[in-house]
């Protein structure tokens, strides 16, 4: 009897897709030299203070502003005798979990608000939808650096910073998303079948947005990189004795003459980070849209 | 086209106040709020902190202060500085056009570079030379510009001895010249990254352009393909990247500021980190609303020139 049972399977999940988007993203070049880069980035920061003989905070004045590879410090040492290398690699730990940390704030927000106020539309989302324009009318490095100078500065207030003003694109994404969504047959169906609200946002409508909202979480973080950079390198970001990329950058400006691997290190490391998540971005783009032509 | 226009000019309010609200709020964030100041003053007690706060009206609800500070605003009145109790427009204004200086001739370099690369990208799409366009924008918008600065310092000031290592001008001299030496490096660091976004977007709209059908009369009609390119397909993908100059401002004066630190160049981005050191928060907040205003007047200006080009868009 049990085998007459009728039992209704489960749709099957679009596991195609995933497998084809996954097989374009590994013919995308860049997106695969990209992905090496933040792989090679992230083992460097997280094993290297372990491998090299100098802790990033040992003060050696004989060893002041020694150049890059002519002794044991690979990197050469900064002015107080510390070894760049040590030192790269730490503040590397900073800058990507800022970075990282960042980025899954503003995701969550940015797609909740937009999930909101695309599902709702109407009066709702044209609030929302205001208050994003407005916070875009602001520079982002304005506003983070007046929020900056007037909170503490600590690691995680500098991460939730980042967050408050980078969140705005993502919603927009996903606002867009959502609206086209909103008006397909499925949806229709889920809300015959008499599915609540949030049921229908975020079982129904969430994934399927995914994808967009991964290549904007990506761009994301290659994004809050950048603007700890910034705010460190104007010194109101991550302070002092903590080292971060940009904080590294902020003392280089007066040795440039006569110690500029101060300013070139530090500046490599963030330009190859971010770029790294920006090639990984695009190749996301591109294995995940459907419409885009590239099979 | 009236209709548009009022449309458009009600829209430009409605994001004027929800900006200026934001910027309230973060006024409020200041530590110790607007009072910060007076509280530094040796032998200032808690009651004389409550007294001065009933004066300038901090006891009263939030609502009420902030349509007072917005009143003000309209008018004119953004409070003085406290650095030297000069006007905040007026300090402003003494930079303002510093800033305006090296956006104006950093925006043109990057129209004319980036217009002609995202052209040649298109014409000769996945060429080499497509590819590298493609690759280096995106490399190009992950390099921080103060880094590019610092590195551009190095080498062509410190290393070759070519350009100015910053300033506007030379004390003393103040030539057309001499600025235009000091302009070089600065408008071509903050071109960078607008020359990545804009040949990327003008890329797309010439694509765009090029498979339609108006294109294909032309070429029936016998014009060369120049001809064609020039009349027909540049003119009609300018017209989006008009909007695309809107929308750049922010990331353009935001780079300014990065910008101006690295090369002291006086203008307001320069301003706001020297207001920042000194707390001077009255200076920051008008510096923190203005730019937003300058946004808003930018996309503004930029959508009415769009709908004055082309028609379809006010009928739409």
């Amino acid at each position: 009897m049990t085998d007459m049972a009728f039992k209704i399977d489960p749709a099957p999940a679009p596991r195609w897709w995933q497998r084809r988007a996954v097989r374009r993203f590994l013919r995308h070049r860049l997106a695969l030299f990209g992905l090496a880069i933040i792989v090679i980035l992230v083992l460097a920061c997280v094993f290297g203070p372990y491998l090299l003989p100098f802790d990033d905070l040992y003060i050696d004045l004989r060893a002041r502003f020694s150049p890059p590879f002519s002794g044991p410090h690979i990197f050469g040492t900064d002015p107080l005798g510390r070894d760049l290398a040590a030192r790269l690699f730490m503040a590397g730990r900073i800058s990507l979990l800022v970075g990282f940390a960042a980025m899954l704030i503003s995701t969550v927000f940015g797609s909740l608000i937009g999930i909101v106020a695309g599902y709702y539309g109407g009066k709702i989302g044209a609030v929302l939808m205001r208050f994003v324009d407005a916070m875009l009318s602001f520079p982002s490095i304005f506003l983070l650096l007046a929020l900056a100078a007037f909170i503490k500065p600590s690691p995680m207030m500098i991460t939730l910073i980042i967050a408050a003003t980078s969140w705005m694109e993502i919603t927009r994404i996903v606002e867009a998303e959502i609206k086209s969504l909103r008006e397909r047959d499925f949806i229709l169906a889920a809300r015959t079948l008499g599915l609540s609200n949030s049921q229908i946002m975020f079982r129904e409508l969430l994934p399927n947005a995914i994808g967009p909202i991964i290549v904007a979480a990506t761009l994301t973080v290659a994004r809050a990189i950048l603007l700890e950079a910034y705010v460190s390198f104007l010194g109101y970001g991550i302070q002092p004795p903590l080292p971060s990329w940009g904080n590294m950058l902020n003392g280089a400006q007066q040795y440039l003459a006569s110690a500029p691997w101060l300013a070139i290190v530090p500046g490599v490391a963030i330009t190859l980070a971010v770029t790294g998540f920006n090639f990984v971005g695009d190749g996301l783009r591109d294995a995940l849209d459907a419409r885009s032509d590239i099979s | 086209m009236l209709r548009f226009l009022f449309g458009r000019l009600w829209q430009s309010l409605v994001l004027l106040v929800i900006v200026s609200v934001i910027g309230f709020a973060v006024l409020n964030l200041a530590p110790g709020g607007p009072l910060s100041q007076f509280a530094l003053t040796p032998g200032m007690t808690q009651a004389q902190l409550a007294r001065i706060a009933h004066q300038m009206g901090l006891d009263r609800p939030l609502p009420v202060q902030y349509w007072e500070w917005f009143t003000r605003l309209l008018q004119g009145d953004w409070g003085r500085s406290y650095r030297d109790n000069q006007p905040v427009l007026a300090v402003i204004g003494s930079h303002l056009w510093a800033t305006l200086l090296l956006m104006g001739t950093s925006t043109l370099i990057s129209v004319l570079i980036g217009t002609w690369v995202g052209v040649l990208g298109a014409i000769r799409r996945y060429s080499i030379f497509d590819y590298a366009a493609t690759v280096g924008a995106m490399v190009a918008l992950s390099i921080p510009t103060f880094w590019f600065g610092l590195i551009a310092i190095y080498l062509f000031s410190l290393r070759l001895g070519w350009l100015p290592a910053g300033n506007m001008y030379t004390i003393g001299d103040g030539s057309v010249l001499d600025y235009a030496v000091h302009l070089i490096m600065p408008s071509l660091v903050l071109a960078l990254v607008n020359v990545a976004v804009w040949s990327r977007y003008m890329r797309t709209a010439v694509l765009d352009v090029m498979n339609q059908d108006f294109v294909r009369t032309a070429r029936a009609k016998g014009l060369t393909r120049f001809a064609v390119l020039m009349r027909h397909i540049l003119r009609n993908a300018l017209v989006p990247m008009i909007t695309l100059l809107g929308l750049q401002l922010p990331t353009i004066l935001g780079g300014a500021l990065v910008t101006e630190t690295v090369f002291t160049w006086p203008g307001m981005g320069r301003l706001f980190l020297d207001s920042l050191g000194y707390s001077d928060y009255p200076v920051v907040m008008g510096l923190l609303m203005l730019s937003a205003i300058l946004v808003l007047i930018g996309n503004l200006m930029a959508d009415i020139a769009v709908a004055v080009i082309d028609p379809r868009i006010r009928l739409g």
